[in-house]
């Protein structure tokens, strides 16, 4: 694609084709300005989730309306400063939120960045089950779609992948539980580990929170067994949803790559159809993936709550349900805001890997 | 024009003639699907056996987790529902569920990638970083923070149904922007639109006349990805303890948190029903989602074999300049 330089300056400014220069300089323009980003966006989700969880009223009635008397609940209120002038809060909660101090949750009185701390490990662990799962499956089956296009094994194929998506993790949960667990007794039907091997977990000095790291140092194979077991249904549920999306793009993309003019002069050359795959349309192909994995994430980060939930994998996720449940919006809001932050650095970081491996990406 | 040419353009109809082979399956299997759940949809009055809130019928009550049998069909659930009953009115909550959603997310999203598209400037720049922002976020738990607001959690048949739409739209809001406005931005560079600016017509006469008539090629294919993710949503939502009361409606995503003790003790007719419900209803409508993107790119389309291919109308969806995305993934591409 040739640069071209719109008539319009404004447009092109904010539309993606600008004039393509090259050198290093581009890069760490585009990497400066991406890094930058992460601070409005950090900064709009938060406030939105400020003021929305503020329209409904003050954190304490929500929580504990009903099982007190209504001067009790001032009282309450008044001591958290639920009753100061909602600018005055919000600017407090920008600063605290700023020195990384996301809140107390109300029911058991935790602070917001301990949660993350306790439960964020078991929702890493779980993500990386599911993202070795998409890829295992998706990516194979798109090339494979993608070499087999318009034919029966595509269909099928195209088919599997829109059902991964039309199913809803929590249902494809259940489905897999209702099988392989109840029906054929081979999985374990909930959690992270046996009772017993998670309070031995629990109590290895220096755990990471991530079993299957703790496992693997204890080296007692019955233990990585029980670990890994407890991980093969909730990965594969929530890997499967993102092995449709990847199924589908990695064979959209290989289809398009193949029409290229350059794989066109390869095959003219003699080249076979394997060695195209292998040689010519798989690298180009398997891009889009890095651009998208960000978008994955926060989608991974939704089914995680879903998924958490069905097999009680007690994750940031399945917290997250559990406060919902206890009509704990302080804790709500502040694993929210917090997963913000997150969802926003790694998509920083996506962002930048693949703008350092296809320079395309900077513009 | 004649009357003959002008159904051929219509979105579905259009498609429709165009495919062939595989594409047309699937394109007439989606269409069959969701024909059926629209019908059950609307039918539900009539073609359920039992209310969704009904407890007991003149023999006495249902009873609780009772497999299925004659009087029911599909069995009963744990609060002692009627499951085929239950399944079939969830077809008609899901789909008040669409049509609100879409309808506020569209009216919503066009409106400001319109103006944010042709007008420019600040709130141009405002607007794509609020819409990717809210992008980028994992939509489910935006969607309970909104229902957490609309509703407080609990609610009436149209409160719920409402709150639920609500808290997607907010989710599909900057989807529509940002298509809208890609394609404000491309036309408004046009030289009829410069043409309508030298003639003296407003700028709210563009955006209407010409800015939104020929922006709305790529609105069926969003449509029909919506329509499945507000399912999801919906059902995600009730899944978590947000949805509507099981006495004001039925909805698939409540009956299966409801259901997900009883599976640990095998009893497997309260999940898999009002599962397959959410599936297959969302199976119909992402088929016609995807044979429309892939017949909208001429370089997915499957190509007729004897005869020409007659129409070139639809032009390539919303690919994005510099990489080769399909038009779904270039819809959940962040944009930069």
């Amino acid at each position: 694609m040739s640069d071209t330089i719109t008539a319009d300056g404004k447009s092109a400014v904010a539309e993606k084709p600008r004039a393509r220069k090259s050198g290093s300089g581009t890069l760490w323009r585009y990497l400066l300005i991406r890094f930058l980003l992460i601070f409005p966006t950090v900064f709009i989700l938060v406030t939105m989730v400020f003021l929305l969880m503020r329209v409904i009223g003050d954190p304490i009635t929500a929580s504990q309306g009903g099982r007190l008397s209504p001067d009790q609940l001032q009282v309450l209120i008044h001591e958290a400063g639920y009753d100061r002038p909602i600018l005055v809060q919000y600017f407090e909660y920008l600063g605290q939120i700023f020195t990384g101090n996301f809140g107390t949750t109300i029911s058991d009185n935790q602070p917001v960045i301990q949660v993350l701390l306790t439960y964020g490990g078991a929702t890493l662990e779980l993500a990386f089950y599911a993202l070795i799962v998409a890829f295992i499956i998706g990516i194979p089956l798109g090339m494979l779609a993608a070499y087999l296009r318009d034919r029966w094994g595509d269909a099928v194929l195209r088919v599997f992948a829109i059902l991964a998506y039309a199913t809803p993790v929590f249902f494809a949960g259940l489905l897999f539980k209702l099988i392989f667990s109840v029906w054929l007794g081979a999985l374990p039907v909930s959690g992270r580990a046996s009772p017993r091997i998670a309070t031995q977990l629990s109590r290895i000095d220096g755990g990471t929170g991530i079993y299957l790291i703790d496992a693997l140092r204890t080296g007692d194979w019955a233990i990585i067994s029980d670990v890994l077991m407890h991980a093969v249904l909730p990965g594969l549920t929530l890997g499967l949803l993102t092995a449709g999306v990847f199924l589908r793009l990695v064979r959209t993309n290989t289809i398009q790559t193949f029409s290229m003019d350059y794989v066109d002069a390869a095959r003219s050359r003699g080249v076979g159809e394997y060695r195209l795959m292998r040689k010519h349309a798989y690298k180009p192909a398997l891009i889009p993936i890095i651009t998208v994995i960000g978008l994955q994430i926060a989608l991974l980060l939704g089914g995680a709550v879903l998924t958490e939930t069905t097999f009680e994998w007690k994750g940031l996720g399945f917290q997250l349900a559990q406060y919902l449940a206890a009509r704990d919006f302080i804790a709500v809001q502040g694993i929210v805001a917090l997963l913000a932050v997150i969802v926003a650095v790694t998509n920083f970081i996506v962002d930048v890997i693949a703008a350092l491996i296809d320079p395309r990406v900077r513009y | 024009m004649s009357k003959n040419q002008w159904i051929g353009r219509l979105p579905i109809v259009h498609q429709l003639r165009q495919s062939v082979g595989m594409q047309r399956g699937m394109l007439i299997a989606g269409l069959v699907i969701t024909g059926v759940f629209v019908l059950t949809a609307i039918l539900a009055p009539w073609i359920a056996p039992y209310g969704f809130a009904q407890l007991r019928d003149e023999n006495g009550n249902f009873g609780s987790q009772q497999p299925p049998s004659a009087e029911h069909l599909l069995g009963t659930t744990v609060g002692g529902y009627d499951v085929l009953s239950r399944v079939i009115w969830g077809a008609q909550t899901a789909l008040l569920v669409i049509i609100v959603a879409v309808a506020l997310s569209i009216v919503l999203g066009v409106l400001l990638g319109l103006i944010s598209g042709y007008l420019g400037g600040w709130l141009d720049r405002v607007l794509v970083v609020i819409a990717d922002a809210i992008y980028a976020f994992p939509s489910l738990l935006l969607a309970i923070v909104a229902a957490i607001i609309i509703s407080g959690g609990q609610s009436s048949l149209w409160g719920g149904i409402f709150a639920a739409a609500i808290s997607i739209t907010v989710v599909f809001v900057p989807q529509y922007f940002r298509v809208i406005r890609a394609e404000a931005v491309r036309i408004k560079a046009e030289p009829y639109v410069e043409a309508a600016k030298v003639i003296g017509s407003s700028s709210w006469r563009i955006m209407i006349k010409h800015v939104l008539r020929n922006s709305t090629r790529t609105l069926p294919l969003i449509f029909t990805l919506n329509a499945s993710e507000a399912i999801l949503t919906l059902a995600g939502l009730g899944f978590l303890g947000f949805g509507i009361e099981p006495t004001s409606a039925a909805e698939w995503g409540y009956d299966l948190n409801k259901a997900l003790s009883d599976v640990t003790s095998g009893i497997w007719w309260t999940s898999v029903f009002p599962g397959l419900g959410i599936v297959l209803s969302v199976l119909g409508v992402t088929l016609i989602g995807e044979s429309l993107n892939d017949l909208a790119d001429p370089r997915l389309r499957a190509r007729k074999r004897a005869s020409t291919v007659t129409s070139q109308a639809a032009a390539a969806p919303v690919v994005q300049p510099g990489g080769p995305a399909s038009g779904i993934e270039a819809i959940t591409e962040v944009g930069r």
